[in-house]
């Protein structure tokens, strides 16, 4: 694998609940113990469902999110930052080198500006241009990267479609040139015909700038085609991770099984595995004991209720968290 | 041949706007038999969730229907014309007696201030002479039969007491408490994760079976309808442009709009294969192409033909229904 | 198969729709929203209306043929009918409007109480562009009226008790009530910025404490408090004064409701994706303000000035009207409704009536354009799936 270029360590996510004002602070653990190394120039999925933490995670590598414990290393060969501990200037540094696609098209864009100053603004804010022209150059170059019609930037966000909005979004997040993004659900709110298009304009970008994208969804048929390594998150733990066909061919936690078995065939011969969870996902203000999964898991012994899954190596890359995954390989 | 449970002849539909007459949906015409599953397909603007509405009469009040649409609803051996049901007392039983509805956001659905409970035994004693005690029992009843652990203790609580699913859940209960022949369900899962997404869909093939109930399933996902359809329709800017039975339409799709919509769904069965997009994007409403309406993103447009002329439904030797003037014009061929 | 129409004139049509549909794409918010607005019918008349008035008060002293004050009075005809000018009557008809001259007598017959009587015979005509009182406009002093007459004075609405024009001050009444309106909105603007804003876009415990203050001041009762401070106004105090200082009290007590609003649309705002994305890129506080948060709420908040206007125009008329504003000779709409509070007027002098009708439409000038603002402004938030 190469050099990773974001590497947690036990990274921890902890919001704290206001209420009590004695006795112990309740928080919500959203990340707990996560570490894995994403690779310079891979295309890294994070699945999971509501209440996983994959958001926040994240959120937590950009600094949007406050990290409570642990690591997370970005060293992109040419400098290198601990996000746990960055200071203000180093922060203003890596703020070039990371951003942001957001879920929702309609939100992340402003209705009061121009696409060309939508664009703009990340360089305009870092000070990465010296004049106008230059601006605006690179502003139609990435423009013309995403695939936006250069006529369609003096408009306004609100003529424009679904699809449309997430590639101008697509190119703020690029135009400062940076080299690790992270994609948080970023084809979620669109179309099928659209979705396929900006997955492939992703790939093509990553390619030609040559990009360390985290892409987070909860869809993991999406993730199947274009990650090539995924890590599966539960209740703000790492239940599993692995190269992508390693995974879909060889999952080993009791959830990965579940989570691909719940996927509807598009074959309706195929009525699928009858693994189907029961039960819903735990409160993460109220976490159940040990492992977090054994609430719903069928295989779930004492030691399961008792403590919490370390993560395994199985070699290749494949690391899982399961007290008995040498025993339920089918 | 026995009467469908319900007929859709050539709605046409139009809302009235700022921007003017907006066309949302254009002669759309199906049947739906008694027990049958209905697959409803189509991304943003194709006019599904209005379409649905339709048959409740549930749209808002700027919808102008065209004369000419029609929407008969057979049941108890009668036949029942919905475009005339004006009183509200007649349309009794389009909303929550022969038809229900669920919908995408149950807890947009749910009354915040009143319990579940209540609002189940409210629709039940609006639909039947029945008393409050015995509509308390069968809210109770249908809480089980759809899975929710305590049903006793949960009939008193609010929606936001329950989680996602079970919310979906109660409100499958609810919509099923009145024993309809029909259940429209619009986009139910689409919300849900996806192993939550499993459960709910499970429960209604149960329901299916049990109560020999008639679902029109909407949705932008063939892999649900894939597994709960046996029919499918597919809907484009308001046109249906592909009509047929689910492994026929998902096996072998007629229609390049159909043909798209599946080559750019990632498959897990196939990982190799990329991801091929539909060309351009979804025209806007107000902006409908002339002709075919899918000639502007079509891979196969013929051309001015495909700018001028309507397509058609014709039906193929395996009773597979598509509007496409090439595919009309293969079959004559072959 | 169905076979559309197809024609040259579809193509110039396709053109035509071509431009419109840039320009709705071109389009800022203030245009969207000015296009909304000019939609509806009440929120244009009203807006009409609002600047009809509002140049009117501005050019008052241009407009009405006296001096509205104790100076402008006309002995002769006190409490008197509205003159209305006429262009024909049974002596024949002239191109000049014209009205009739008055008589006053006074003997054992009526009760020696002046009686007015109108001599048919005896016209006046009305003159345009004629030189009167004196008077200041834009700090140059003037003496050309719109109109006039030629021999005594010409009462359009009538006089009151001292003989004074109720057309020229009218007029002049809502400059002074536009003007008192506009310093007082000023003021609970600022104010409100400030203290909303910091509320906004800080939060947490900055928010809860200038938001207990707000709803401390919310809830002092406002006509004690306004009888506490008339009381401390001195007579000695010119009127000018005077004025300055309602204005102010109307300022202070008027901001909590304004800051309330700014506060909302900060919160909101500041929450938004967008907002984040510019954080994420390392945005200044200064930046996000200036570039997202302010120009995201202008719309409101020129809605919400609006919509207060009218609500400190009332205040103002209230407080003159049971005597804790503004006084006599100062003209105000709440001064001018003090005069009717007489018996003898209400039964005798029904002209003293008219003012009113100026004050109603002018507050439903403001609600009608402040309505037709909020309409237009709102659905903004369009084109979700």
């Amino acid at each position: 694998m190469n050099e990773p270029i974001i590497s947690t360590n036990d990274l921890s996510v902890h919001f704290p609940l206001t209420g009590r004002l004695f006795g112990e602070k309740p928080v919500v653990r959203a990340v707990e113990g996560v570490s894995v190394d994403i690779g310079k120039g891979s295309f890294y999925g994070l699945v999971g469902e509501s209440g996983s933490g994959k958001t926040t995670f994240g959120r937590a590598l950009l600094r949007a999110a406050p990290i409570t414990r642990g690591s997370a290393i970005y060293n992109d060969g040419e400098v290198k930052y601990d996000l746990s501990t960055i200071k203000k200037h180093e922060l203003t540094d890596y703020r070039k080198r990371a951003q942001l696609i957001f879920q929702d098209p309609y939100a992340a864009l402003s209705p009061r500006m121009t696409v060309r100053d939508i664009i703009a603004e990340p360089l305009e804010v870092m000070g990465l241009t010296n004049s106008r022209e230059e601006t605006d150059e690179r502003v139609r170059e990435i423009a013309a990267k995403c695939r936006i019609n250069l006529e369609h930037l003096r408009r306004f966000p609100h003529a424009f479609s679904g699809g449309q909005r997430q590639r101008i979004s697509i190119a703020r997040a690029l135009v400062s040139k940076p080299n690790f993004i992270v994609a948080d659900e970023s084809v979620a709110a669109l179309d099928v015909s659209i979705q396929a298009d900006v997955l492939n304009l992703l790939k093509s970008i990553q390619q030609d700038m040559g990009l360390t994208f985290l892409f987070i969804s909860h869809d993991l048929s999406v993730v199947a085609h274009t990650c090539d390594h995924v890590a599966v998150m539960y209740l703000g733990r790492l239940v599993e991770t692995a190269p992508t066909r390693e995974l879909f061919a060889n999952p080993r936690h009791p959830y990965t099984k579940a989570l691909l078995s719940a996927i509807p065939s598009l074959d309706p011969d195929d009525q699928g595995n009858p693994l189907k969870l029961e039960g819903e996902i735990p409160s993460p203000t109220n976490p159940p004991p040990g492992c977090k999964f054994q609430t719903r898991c069928r295989h779930s012994i004492d030691l399961c209720r008792k403590e919490e899954p370390k993560l395994d190596k199985l070699g290749d890359e494949h690391d899982v968290a399961c007290h008995r995954w040498k025993e339920l390989i089918d | 041949m026995s009467l469908p449970l319900i007929s859709v002849k050539d709605l046409t539909l139009s809302f009235r706007t700022d921007e003017g007459l907006v066309k949302a949906v254009d002669q759309v015409s199906f049947d739906i038999a008694p027990g049958e599953v209905m697959g409803l397909v189509g991304e943003s603007g194709s006019g599904k969730s209005v379409t649905a509405k339709s048959l409740m009469l549930l749209n808002p009040d700027n919808a102008v229907y065209d004369p000419k649409s029609s929407i008969t609803l057979n049941v108890d051996d009668k036949s029942i014309d919905v475009f005339s049901l004006k009183k509200p007392s007649d349309q009794m039983i389009i909303r929550g007696g022969a038809i229900s509805m669920i919908f995408q956001e149950p807890m947009a659905s749910f009354a915040p201030a009143i319990s579940i409970g209540e609002q189940m035994v409210e629709q039940l004693m609006i639909h039947s002479t029945m008393n409050y005690a015995r509509a308390k029992e069968i809210s109770i009843e249908m809480l089980t039969r759809v899975g929710i652990p305590d049903p006793a203790q949960r009939f008193g609580q609010y929606a936001f007491e329950f989680s996602g699913g079970m919310r979906q859940r109660a409100m499958v209960a609810m919509a099923l408490s009145t024993k309809p022949k029909l259940l429209i369900a619009d986009e139910p899962t689409t919300a849900l994760d996806v192993t939550i997404q499993a459960q709910v869909i499970d429960l209604m093939k149960d329901l299916v079976k049990e109560f020999h109930m008639a679902i029109l399933f909407i949705t932008h996902d063939l892999g649900v309808i894939a597994q709960t359809a046996d029919q499918v329709a597919v809907m484009y800017l308001g046109k249906l442009i592909e009509k047929g039975s689910v492994r026929q339409v998902l096996r072998n799709p007629q229609h390049p709009y159909t043909r798209g919509l599946l080559d750019a769904l990632p498959r897990l069965d196939d990982l190799d294969r990329p991801l091929k997009a539909v060309e351009g994007d979804i025209p806007s409403p107000l902006d409908r192409p002339s002709g075919c309406v899918f000639n502007t993103r079509c891979p196969v447009s013929l051309g001015s033909e495909c700018e001028t002329i309507i397509p058609e439904f014709t039906t193929n030797k395996d009773g597979q229904q598509v509007a496409c003037l090439l595919t009309q014009k293969e079959e004559a061929e072959a | 198969m169905t076979v559309t129409t197809n024609s040259t004139t579809a193509n110039v049509d396709v053109k035509v729709n071509q431009k419109l549909k840039e320009a709705y794409f071109t389009a800022s918010q203030g245009q969207l929203i000015w296009t909304r607005f000019k939609k509806q019918t009440a929120a244009m008349v009203g807006a009409g209306v609002l600047i009809a008035l509002i140049l009117a008060g501005i050019f008052a002293p241009f407009l009405t043929p006296y001096d509205p004050t104790i100076d402008g009075r006309n002995k002769d005809y006190v409490y008197g009918a509205p003159n209305v000018p006429s262009f024909c009557d049974s002596n024949g008809c002239s191109l000049r409007p014209f009205i009739y001259s008055y008589n006053r007598t006074r003997s054992i017959k009526t009760n020696f109480r002046w009686v007015t009587e109108v001599d048919t015979d005896a016209r006046r005509y009305l003159t345009f562009l004629p030189e009167g009182d004196k008077y200041e406009l834009l700090g140059m002093t003037f003496t050309t009226h719109l109109f006039g007459v030629d021999t005594g004075k010409i009462h359009l609405f009538g006089t009151d008790s001292t003989g004074k024009d109720i057309f020229s001050r009218t007029f002049h009444a809502i400059n002074t009530s536009l003007a008192v309106g506009t310093i007082g909105v000023f003021i609970a603007f600022v104010l409100a910025l400030i203290i909303g804003g910091i509320s906004g876009y800080y939060g947490g415990w900055i928010d809860s404490a200038l938001q207990m203050m707000t709803d401390t001041v919310r809830t002092i009762p406002a006509i004690p408090l306004f009888m506490a401070l008339a009381a401390f106004m001195p007579d000695t105090w010119s009127s000018e004064t005077r004025f300055l200082f309602i204005s102010m009290i109307l300022g202070f007590v008027g901001w909590p409701t304004l800051a309330r609003r700014v506060r909302t649309h900060l919160l909101t705002e500041r929450n938004q994706e967008y907002v984040l994305a510019a954080q994420l890129c390392g945005a200044s506080a200064g930046h996000v303000i200036r570039r997202h948060l302010l120009p995201s709420f202008t719309s409101y908040i020129i809605v919400d000035l609006i919509i207060s206007f009218p609500y400190m125009v009332l205040s103002e008329t209230a407080l003159s009207f049971i005597g804790l504003g503004l006084k006599d000779p100062v003209n105000s709409l709440g001064v001018m409704l003090q005069n009717v509070t007489d018996p003898d007027v209400l039964l005798n002098y029904q002209w003293h009536f008219i003012p009113v009708l100026f004050f109603i439409t002018l507050v439903l000038a403001f609600v009608f354009v402040g309505d037709g603002l909020r309409d237009a402004a709102d659905p903004y938030a369009d084109t979700k799936k």
